[in-house]
């Protein structure tokens, strides 16, 4: 029969599939396993044959999705059988079972070497397929020469040379460096030259991977992609098996389309014109046919000549022609093209000038975000999310609320937060931004993360006109009958904050704001408990002159909860207890929140985050970063006629917090709430992707203490000693800083560089902290001191310094202290003995923590080969004696060195004295060559003298030769790098490395984009 | 990378041919199947063929009680897959005559044999019937 003879493989699979469950199964396939590992137990009884049946049986149970954990050499060993038929299983079966980093894979490379080369075609084919599967980086150093050859060789067949194509796109993936650029571009376009599809088809793939890593070098193939597209169209010299309904390989058509997505563009203009013709044929003349599979070919042609002309930025009119397609298929009725029709609107708005064609369809793409097909949901979201802006993000945000209360529960969380991230940057208004958000957690509360409601705070907080309305709404969809957690959170903050604004109104006095408050706090969860206790305290503060009753009310609860077994809660009732018994104290620690600092929102990179599935989202991230939210840009500045700053007008006048005695104000402080009154710490420093409220809320209670703890050995509240100028000055910078991230002060490189030549100075400094640095040298040993000083009043936290010595450094660093209190400096010794000369420098690796905010910065130390050089003058005596008998390399090198930054010689002999190089003038009878000594010291070479001579030419300063001596190859040899990089200029930004840079520090040249000190710490 | 894998299952969840063209643990594939599956079982024919699910995106067509489902990465052109598939039944069907779940079952190492053919790590390498066949049209001469 058919089944080539393997009966015992028939009865198994019917036996299996003649189970009545799978407990039965499982016993069956249990029987088999046993089975067939006692048979492979005496192998030399097997006959091929059965070893084929038993090693398909495996494939089958593995299928079937039990573990087979043995057998794997046998189905490897079958590898090497001299038959086909057992061959080809052993190749089929092993690229299944096994992956590349399997060892049984070693044993067979020379087999599957031999094969390749060998002359029998189908032999070959096995290998190449396994290996294009599996192969992995040992296949790719010892196989990727013979299988390029295969791949270009004119005698083979098309049958092989389609999988060589493929096998050594595997081996390219693997490790690009196979395949040689130079050579391989010409030879990539004499491949596209084939008239065999298959091959054709194998080398397209090939094709793409190699253009999508570099598009320069195979620009000779664009023409040839060109031609073959124009064949394909044009149905010249096409097999009939190679037409698929009528259709010319439309897998070719789409891969050759895609190949030439990967050319930035198309120069030459006949090309260009050839496909114009080309697309524009395609989008004309693609109808719609009955039957299924030549109307899905043609159309997966047109799709990808669409994505094709989106491309190349053809003509406004050619542009508008797709746009319109695609508005025609988002209608029809097949779910397929309707789908795609989405999905590659959502790709056009990637280019310029389109939105306003794509909006046009926006009530379509609208209704299918009501499609009965959730893949058609999704990619309407998409679309509507992607092409929102100013003009229609009151539609699309009313729909995408309005359709949340009847989306999918998987699409409802993306639903919430993409409208939340629409409403924020395409505000009109900011009032109608606030209804958004509470509409939001009104209808979907569960799927509202924290940011969402943080960030609606954070836009209150900053903009005063839009105070008075948040209050209202917040008490408005309070009051509704059943509220979200997360409302009763949100409506309770903005509630406490700002509802004293609208006392007046009926509904709003403090007694009916609590009451309403206090009828959700039985049913809520311990996370809003605290929340609820602020507001309730800021409703004390603000209720003037206070209401006994009330305050009774409120202190009753307070009471009831100093007891609570959550301590965030328990503290917060005791603390306000206590304080909203000190009247003017209350008053001032209670005061409205300062204004936050504007940072990026948070839901953004979030979103950014979640969205990292379908490809479209790389359109909406490009766009995204395109547009600047608008919202945030809005509160940026202040209001013109309010005051500057929330923080400084409201501030309560300081002598009140000074007349308070000592306790109250260390219980100010160990309060998270109350530590707003000190004026700079925790916004200035949040870094943007900081939590957007985290330093309003929670984590501000976490770091009170210590900033308690602290401050208080130090300087007893240093924002409130200082006065209100202080605060003033504070409150600018808060304004200033708003580029929000941590800056380093000065370049490091030039801070770094200039140390290397002397022994104290600025190592590093940013905003927060200031790193001096002390050195001392003796010999082979080395001293440094570490100054940390801490710019600012609140404590540095988490400080960490991690060394990063290169090999040849024995480096000790004494403790370095977990917190700077502040304006402190704290010293921290490091000592370093030189083992052996090397250019390797070392690493300080620095963390620490302002606020919230992580800073982390690499510091490469000045401990460089110099700094273990002493001058030593010697005369002519001393010197030509030693200067003979180091003859030649290894102990004596010379380079002629180019690109030397040109310098008169005494300029040279000042640089060579600052690297520690004594230059005895005269010894050189030539005076433009100069004659330098000095001793290394190493634990390895003690002392030992190094002899430098340097021949220039007055005529051309920016070259000269070397010669370094001395007693040590590796020495002289690093020594001559060492003078040679100081030597030669830094290449500009986006130059390209010099010749003379020196090999082991390849990521200098690329380094003066940003600092080289950091990149090379990163490498380390 | 194109195709990740090529899968057939049948109306009750059992895989009838698995090919994976990238490394994924037995505990993955099994969770992978079973959600996949799951998801594609429950669409009606008047949805599209297109499923997002996780990374993927799965291009499945259904014949009689057997889905052929093909995940793709994110640029693939999605009906070329779909009427890859196609290509694929065609061309199992010239071998079998009609072809059916049980002739796949009971003849999958052809069924292997015919896609190691038309795909190789993810990339289709022929579209051409009796080139994909005639390797296999050799072995039964041979027997």
């Amino acid at each position: 029969m058919a089944l080539s003879g393997m009966r015992g493989l028939s009865v198994f699979i019917s036996d299996v599939r003649n189970c009545q469950n799978k407990e039965q199964e499982r016993q069956r396939v249990d029987k088999e396993l046993g089975n067939i590992r006692t048979r492979f137990k005496n192998e030399k009884g097997l006959t091929p044959y059965e070893k084929k049946k038993y090693v398909w049986k495996m494939l089958y149970i593995y299928m079937l999705g039990y573990d087979v954990d043995f057998g794997h050499m046998e189905a490897v060993s079958l590898i090497s059988a001299p038959k086909y038929p057992e061959k080809q299983v052993g190749y089929i079966v092993t690229s299944c079972l096994l992956n590349e980093n399997h060892d049984f894979l070693r044993l067979v490379i020379n087999t599957v070497r031999n094969d390749i080369i060998g002359r029998n075609e189908t032999f070959q084919c096995l290998a190449l397929t396994m290996v294009g599967n599996i192969g992995g980086r040992e296949f790719a150093e010892s196989l990727a020469p013979d299988v390029q050859k295969l791949l270009i060789s004119s005698s083979c067949r098309p049958l092989v040379r389609k999988k060589a194509a493929l096998c050594l796109l595997r081996l390219y993936r693997k490790n690009s460096d196979v395949v040689n650029v130079d050579g391989w571009s010409d030879r990539m376009a004499q491949l596209l030259d084939e008239r065999d599809i298959g091959v054709l088809t194998s080398v397209m793939s090939l094709l793409v991977a190699l253009v999508a890593n570099n598009h320069d070098a195979y620009w000779s193939c664009l023409p040839k992609c060109v031609k073959i597209l124009e064949r394909l169209a044009r149905s010249q010299d096409v097999p009939p098996e190679y037409t698929y309904y009528g259709i010319p390989s439309p897998w070719l058509q789409v891969k050759t389309m895609r190949a030439l997505q990967y050319f930035p563009t198309i120069e030459d203009p006949n090309t260009r014109r050839s496909l114009f013709e080309v697309l524009q044929r395609i989008l004309m003349g693609t109808d719609v046919v009955k039957n299924v599979n030549k109307n899905n070919a043609s159309h997966a042609v047109l799709f990808e000549a669409l994505a094709l002309v989106m491309h190349l930025d053809a003509e406004k009119e050619m542009m508008s022609q797709c746009v319109a397609l695609l508005g025609k298929f988002i209608a029809v009725r097949e779910p397929n093209i309707r789908y795609l029709g989405l999905e590659n609107m959502t790709r056009m708005l990637m280019v310029t000038d389109v939105q306003e064609s794509i909006k046009r369809h926006q009530a379509q793409i609208i209704t299918s975000l009501k499609d009965p097909d959730i893949s058609i949901r999704r990619r309407a979201l998409d679309l509507l999310y992607g092409m929102c802006d100013v003009t229609n993000a009151k539609d699309i945000v009313e729909e995408l609320l309005q359709y949340l209360s009847t989306a999918d529960f998987v699409m409802r969380e993306e639903l919430a937060l993409k409208a939340a991230i629409l409403a924020e940057k395409f505000a009109p208004d900011l009032s109608w931004y606030v209804d958004v958000i509470l509409q939001l957690i009104d209808k979907a509360g569960d799927f509202v993360s924290d940011d969402i409601w943080y960030r609606v705070v954070q836009f209150v907080t900053n903009n005063e006109d839009l105070q008075p309305y948040a209050a209202a709404k917040a008490r408005e969809f309070l009051d509704k009958p059943a509220v979200h957690e997360t409302m009763v959170k949100v409506s309770s903050y903005l509630l406490g904050e700002y509802s004293h604004l609208l006392a007046r109104r009926p509904g709003f006095s403090p007694k009916e704001i609590f009451a309403m408050i206090n009828d959700k706090l039985p049913t809520v969860s311990t996370s809003t408990v605290p929340l609820i206790l602020s507001t309730y305290a800021k409703i004390l503060m603000h209720t003037q002159p206070p209401d006994p009753e009330l305050q009774d009310q409120i202190w009753t609860i307070f009471n009831k909860y100093e007891s609570f077994i959550d301590v965030e809660i328990q503290q917060r009732a005791v603390e306000y207890f206590a304080l909203s018994r000190k009247g003017a104290a209350l008053m001032d620690i209670l005061a409205e929140m300062p204004k936050f600092p504007e940072r990026q929102s948070a839901l953004l990179k979030r979103a950014e985050d979640t969205e990292v599935d379908t490809a479209e989202q790389s359109a909406i991230k490009m766009r995204t970063q395109q547009q600047t939210s608008n919202a945030l840009v809005v509160t940026d500045q202040p209001p013109a006629n309010g005051p500057l700053s929330v923080g400084l007008v409201k501030m309560p006048s300081m002598q009140h917090a000074n007349d308070t005695n000592l306790a109250d104000q260390e219980l100010i402080h160990a309060n998270g709430a109350m530590v707003l009154m000190d004026p700079q710490p925790a916004p200035v420093a949040a870094p943007p992707s900081a939590d957007l409220l985290g330093d309003l809320l929670s984590p501000l209670a976490i770091e009170g203490p210590t900033a308690a703890s602290v401050s208080s050995e130090q300087n007893l509240m240093p924002g409130l000693e200082s006065g209100p100028d202080a605060v003033g000055a504070l409150a600018l910078t808060t304004v200033e800083e708003q580029s929000n991230s941590v800056q380093p002060i000065g370049n490091i490189t030039e801070r770094f560089n200039a140390l290397c030549l002397k022994d104290s100075g600025v190592l590093y400094e940013d905003p927060y902290i200031q790193i001096g640095i002390k050195a001392e040298w003796h010999a082979h040993h080395g001293r440094f001191v570490l100054f940390l000083g801490n710019k600012n009043t609140s404590p540095l936290a988490s400080v960490q310094a991690v060394l990063l010595p290169p090999s040849h450094l024995k480096m000790e660093l004494s403790l370095v202290p977990e917190i700077i209190p502040p304006r402190a400096q704290v010293q921290c010794p490091l000592e370093l003995v030189n083992l052996r000369a090397s250019r390797e420098v070392a690493v300080l690796d620095l963390s620490y923590k302002f606020s919230t905010a992580m800073v982390n910065v690499k510091l490469r130390l000045p401990a460089v080969l110099n700094k273990f050089l002493q001058p030593i003058s010697v005369t002519a005596e001393e010197f030509f004696p030693q200067w003979r008998s180091l003859s030649g390399p290894p102990l004596k090198l010379q380079e002629v060195v180019r690109g030397v930054k040109p310098m008169s010689l005494p300029d040279m002999v000042s640089l060579f004295n600052s690297l520690h190089l004594a230059v005895s003038p005269g010894l050189d009878p030539n005076t433009n060559n100069l004659v330098a000594s000095t001793t290394f010291f190493s634990e390895t070479t003690r002392a030992m003298l190094c002899l430098i001579r340097v021949e220039t030419d007055p005529s051309d300063r920016t070259q000269l030769r070397m010669t370094i001596a001395s007693g040590d190859p590796t020495l002289t040899f690093e020594l001559k790098e060492f003078i040679k990089e100081h030597l030669v200029s830094i290449p500009v930004a986006s130059g390209p490395p010099l010749p003379a840079q020196p090999p082991s520090q390849p990521a200098v040249s690329n380094a003066s984009f940003t600092d080289p000190g950091a990149i090379l710490a990163g490498l380390l | 990378m194109g195709i990740r894998f090529i899968l057939l299952v049948n109306k009750q969840g059992q895989t009838r041919l698995a090919q994976y063209y990238e490394y994924l643990t037995l505990e993955e594939r099994r969770a992978l199947e079973g959600e996949i599956v799951r998801k594609c079982l429950a669409r009606t024919e008047q949805q599209c063929s297109f499923v997002e699910h996780r990374t993927y995106k799965v291009v499945y067509r259904r014949y009689a009680s057997l889905f052929f489902l093909v995940g793709v990465d994110n640029d693939e052109n999605e009906l070329a897959i779909l009427e890859f598939i196609h290509l694929l039944v065609e061309t199992m069907d010239r071998h079998f005559g009609n072809v059916c779940e049980l002739d796949i079952m009971f003849h999958l190492e052809k069924a292997h044999f015919m896609l190691e053919e038309m795909v190789m790590n993810g990339y289709i390498v022929e579209t051409n019937k009796s080139n994909i066949l005639a390797p296999i049209h050799l072995m039964d001469k041979a027997s």
